[in-house]
């Protein structure tokens, strides 16, 4: 079994019309063992940037921490906020930099970029970039949350709607997945600011 | 590897491999070490056929009677197969068997066993007792013995000598007992069972105990879940009480 999959985790992110949204379950487990139900993956970044950390608890935290630290860096000597695609770049090369001892986390960045266009972007432990328009998954069940966002997905959707794809995709995609689930969190990124959700899943 | 070499087929000819119940054997020299190697439900990751496991199950005795009460999860690796297994097995009106290991291996051989109570009955004019079928099914398993069955079973009942509990698994295991957690979740059930179990519970209570176990094991246990099975048995046969959920 795959140290991806010590703690269990489940992210979505998604893009609609001038917004993007992301969500994570919020489980922390060891293997088979329910630890906490109020974990944290996903991350604001910035305004217009958020990330989602699936994989090892232990470098979700190291990176999160690393991330902050860089960015704050980038803030203080350009006096502005990174935007998604130099987030993104950046992400890759931080992962890549420990190409024979990687952290263990797939992550996902999802943003608005200049003109308020959505920006979603994945990657696997050793930072191979894919860029999508619809939508990316992270976690123990890519398989379901495919499957969800496949049928779910639709070209310009409003944030409202956005939300409302995310969290069924999520939470459908959870209650198959014995590693994630135990409730979950959403994001939904707009140009005005961003929304945050917590909904109530299955705690089984 | 030639093929010659894996089955045993050079110039001995295989005449209708099959033990004593009719069961094809696999043309190898070591049918009972190949099956556990290849066919064994407590799969490790070498393996490729994988089935479905994964439960929390238990029973336990009371001055009311016998308490069964289970989850509903079938799991394959991480995924979840299904939320809606029934692993109480009702072997006849006074017998039940629960269902935690291989899903195919328990209630293949609990209704074998059904079948055994039934000619017990038919050849001697009496119900047979717990500790009798309890015990059948144990012979059934240790004939199995190392050929990677996966079973671990609480046959519960009430007969002449009253209700009765027994733990019955793959290796020939039978113990008699008044409580008994199975499967995955079985140790977090035991944590709820042992903090409140005592013999002068109501039914009521009772009941509340065996689905307040489950619900915790189901919260802890990743592979443990769904809904919530649960039976009471009495001098006049096992009763189901429903299925509670979420």
């Amino acid at each position: 079994m795959s140290i991806l999959e010590h703690n269990g985790a489940a992210i979505i992110a998604m893009a609609g019309k001038n917004c993007v949204a992301i969500g994570a379950d919020t489980r922390f487990g060891l293997r088979m063992q329910t630890v906490a139900t109020d974990f944290e993956k996903v991350f604001k970044m910035s305004n217009n940037v958020f990330v989602g950390l699936a994989g090892l608890a232990t470098d979700v935290q190291t990176l999160r921490n690393l991330l902050k630290f860089r960015l704050s860096l980038y803030a203080l000597r350009e006096e502005r906020d990174m935007k998604p695609e130099a987030f993104a770049a950046l992400l890759s090369h931080l992962l890549y930099e420990k190409r024979f001892g990687p952290y263990f986390i797939e992550p996902l960045v999802a943003g608005l970029k200049d003109g308020d266009q959505p920006f979603l972007c994945g990657m696997d432990l050793i930072g191979a970039p894919v860029y999508t328009n619809d939508f990316v998954v992270s976690g123990t069940c890519t398989p379901n949350m495919n499957g969800m966002c496949e049928s779910l997905w639709r070209p310009d959707m409003t944030p409202d709607d956005l939300f409302e794809a995310v969290s069924q995709c999520l939470l459908a995609s959870v209650d198959r997945d014995a590693m994630s689930g135990w409730g979950a969190v959403v994001h939904v990124i707009t140009p005005d600011g961003v929304t945050s959700k917590r909904l109530k899943g299955r705690m089984d | 590897m030639r093929l010659e070499s894996i089955l045993d087929l050079g110039k001995k000819k295989v005449a209708a491999a099959t033990d004593e119940l009719g069961f094809a054997l696999a043309g190898v020299k070591d049918p009972a070490a190949y099956s556990a190697a290849n066919f064994s439900a407590s799969y490790g990751a070498t393996q490729d056929v994988k089935f479905a496991k994964g439960t929390t199950t238990l029973a336990f005795k009371f001055d009311g009677g016998v308490i069964v009460s289970v989850d509903s999860r079938s799991t394959m690796g991480n995924y979840i197969a299904s939320q809606t297994v029934k692993k109480v097995i009702e072997i006849n009106p006074f017998l039940l068997g629960t269902m935690a290991g291989g899903a195919a291996d328990c209630s293949f051989w609990e209704r074998n066993l059904g079948t055994q109570c039934r000619m017990y009955e038919l050849r001697n004019k009496k119900r047979v007792s717990v500790a009798a079928a309890s015990k059948m099914l144990a012979n059934t398993m240790y004939r199995y013995r190392g050929r990677g069955l996966s079973m671990g079973t609480m046959i519960c009942g009430w007969d002449a000598s009253g209700p009765k509990l027994y733990y019955v698994d793959d290796d020939g295991t039978r113990l008699e007992g008044d409580v008994f957690c199975v499967g995955s979740g079985s140790t977090y059930a035991y944590g709820v069972i042992d903090s409140h179990l005592r013999r002068d519970l109501t039914v009521d209570e009772a009941v509340d105990l065996g689905r307040r176990a489950i619900a915790g094991a189901a919260h802890r246990d990743a592979m443990s879940g769904g809904w919530n099975n649960l039976y009471h048995v009495t001098e006049d046969g096992w009763r189901f009480l429903g299925q509670s959920g979420r």
